[in-house]
């Protein structure tokens, strides 16, 4: 049921990531009772409310209380549990933060906290839901794992190499329906370990999330014209893969940080400081395209990507406009 | 097992006299307060073995006023987790052994804390885990305070608690009616709630006592362990700073440091009280 196909990908993306993300959590716990399910009041919203009646012994809904939720959920890592404990990314990583801080930084406690319509996957709910904050806050605990997924057969990837996974991680959730679709074969998936979807050219994209679908778009379209972008889907944010960031500076002048996030503290943030401490020597430029430094306009979640130029036309854009690939 | 095999006043020079000797100022209020609450959950009510601190059928205790650590380390010590020495290297330099506790099972320190209305929460999830795992006669223990009772999400963990009846977990609130800039006026004062009455109204089954009476305190731990529907909270009056006359009541010792001459004044008060006990 969870085989990576054309044809699970495509179901998969027309429902988007948060669905999915119920979907596949509930074919996994469904044969595994050392998995609980948890959420702060939104298992409906995430495709959990079937799971949540037909296995009332492996899943807990807090109530709208995040803090509670991610203490209880560590309270049950420390019993032994795979926990997935999902609620919307603001909520995880910010109102909850210093539980996770505590609990998942502090104390270690193996959590795996689902931060659900990340980005800006909310669309007209507007910025109180929007998760664009989130990586730079969840960053700067030390120990925490970092992953987001570039799309839904990755989801499925990262839920199946978190089962048994010994340490806490911050699982952050992209894009809305219709995901576009970057793998629609199995692949090997290593938590830590980013994959190259295009082998590094002399502009190479570093993304993570829905970006990397909608880079893979703008890439082909340029490949049709002779044109070649690699790209790199650093999946895992933290801890970041340092042998494929010495890939890309050996191999490219110029490196293009692509990422649903503002441009404080994201994926951006990190390359910028990893390359600054173990390649100081780089002679090539590294370039950000992400959110800017504020509250966004406020639309569907298509109008959100092209005015902040994230779709697979405004990431054209910006590699012309940008970094000269046109 | 004796009521009290270990006696408070010791304990209470345990925690006046380490304070001394580690020079910087500590929670003192705090921790002498709860000192009959942990000495008789320890001596007589706990499933614990301090010479096997990871034996995987114990109850677990969590500190969540973390900041009376050094009355739970004063326990900790007197019950044989770990030596006077150890117990001495108390906020020194690089010692594990600081001003709230830091995760360390090895010493029977079951979980960091220091921030404030977390270990409910922490205590709660355990509590689920043994029942879903069977062991529904083990029991989680979780020391509060008042003035901690100021912070949401304390009330976010007693809601779940009762709403999915787990039974085996058990508060202390530690009810000095302080906290860092004196009384706590959100319970307690005149036309407002009564701080038993609020767990009471979340449907927990509430019992409350003299925190200092050492027999109303085992009393109050066998009436909680004997309710199997509903989590239990014993809240308990008690008196900050409890055993050292001017410490009573006066929160300029809520965090303070004893000085050598300060030290002979303590252990001159204690001495006497033993003397008329």
């Amino acid at each position: 049921m969870l085989e990576i196909s054309k044809r699970n990908a495509r179901s998969w993306s027309r429902i988007g990531a948060r669905a999915l993300y119920g979907t596949a959590f509930s074919a996994m716990a469904s044969s595994n009772q050392n998995i609980i399910g948890m959420s702060a009041d939104l298992g409906r919203s995430s495709g959990l409310a079937r799971f949540a009646s037909e296995y009332p012994d492996q899943f807990i809904n807090t109530g709208i209380a995040e803090q509670n939720m991610v203490g209880t959920a560590a309270g049950l890592a420390r019993m032994g549990f795979d926990v997935f404990a999902s609620t919307f990314a603001p909520f995880a990583s910010l109102r909850a933060g210093e539980i996770v801080r505590m609990n998942m930084g502090y104390m270690q406690e193996p959590v795996k906290l689902v931060a659900l319509g990340s980005g800006l996957a909310m669309a007209f709910l507007g910025n109180s839901h929007y998760g664009l904050e989130d990586v730079g806050v969840m960053r700067t605990i030390p120990g925490l794992t970092i992953i987001s997924p570039a799309d839904c057969a990755e989801i499925v990837k990262t839920l199946l190499a978190c089962v048994g996974f010994d340490r806490p991680v911050y699982i952050r959730l992209t894009g809305a329906i219709n995901l576009p679709i970057v793998y629609e074969e199995d692949y090997d998936f290593q938590i830590g370990k980013a994959v190259w979807i295009r082998p590094a050219q002399p502009t190479t994209i570093v993304s993570a999330g829905s970006t990397v679908g909608h880079a893979l778009q703008a890439i082909k379209q340029l490949e049709e014209d002779g044109k070649d972008v690699g790209l790199l889907n650093m999946h895992t944010i933290k801890p970041l893969d340092a042998e494929a960031i010495a890939h890309c500076v050996a191999s490219s002048e110029q490196i293009c940080v692509i990422e649903e996030h503002t441009s404080v503290g994201g994926l951006g943030s990190a390359v910028l400081q990893h390359i600054n401490e173990f390649h100081p020597d780089y002679k090539g430029r590294v370039l950000l395209h992400s959110i800017k430094d504020r509250y966004v306009e406020t639309g569907n979640y298509a109008f959100l990507l092209e005015v902040n130029k994230l779709d697979a036309a405004g990431i054209r854009e910006f590699l012309k406009e940008s970094a000269g690939v046109s | 097992m004796a009521l009290n095999s270990i006696k408070e006043i010791e304990l209470r020079r345990l925690i006046v006299q380490t304070a001394a000797d580690c020079g910087e100022s500590a929670h003192l209020g705090g921790c002498l307060s709860m000192v009959e609450l942990l000495n008789v959950l320890f001596g007589s009510v706990l499933r614990h073995k301090p010479n096997d601190p990871l034996w995987d059928d114990r109850d677990i205790f969590i500190l969540s006023k973390g900041h009376a650590v050094l009355g739970y380390l004063a326990v900790l010590h007197a019950y044989g987790y770990f030596s006077r020495e150890k117990l001495s290297t108390f906020q020194q330099n690089g010692s594990d052994l600081i001003a709230h506790p830091v995760k360390k099972l090895s010493l029977g320190i079951e979980s960091s804390n220091g921030s404030l209305g977390q270990g409910l929460s922490y205590g709660l999830g355990m509590a689920i885990g043994m029942r879903k795992r069977g062991q529904d006669h083990r029991r989680v223990f979780v020391m509060m305070g008042d003035g901690e009772c100021n912070e949401g999400s304390v009330w976010e963990a007693v809601a779940l608690a009762a709403e999915l009846g787990v039974s085996n977990l058990i508060a202390i609130v530690d009810e000095n009616r302080h906290r860092n800039d004196g009384v706590n006026t959100l319970y307690n004062s005149a036309g407002g709630p009564v701080l038993a009455d609020v767990w009471r109204a979340f449907g927990w089954h509430v019992v409350e006592i003299d925190g200092h009476d050492t027999e109303e305190v085992h009393a109050a731990y066998q009436e909680i362990l004997a309710n199997n529907e509903k989590p239990g909270v014993i809240v308990a009056n008690t008196v900050k700073g409890k055993g050292i006359g001017f410490m009573e009541d006066n929160n300029d010792w809520h965090h303070n440091r004893i000085t050598p001459k300060t030290l002979e004044t303590c252990l001159e008060q204690l001495d006497a009280e033993a003397s008329d006990a």
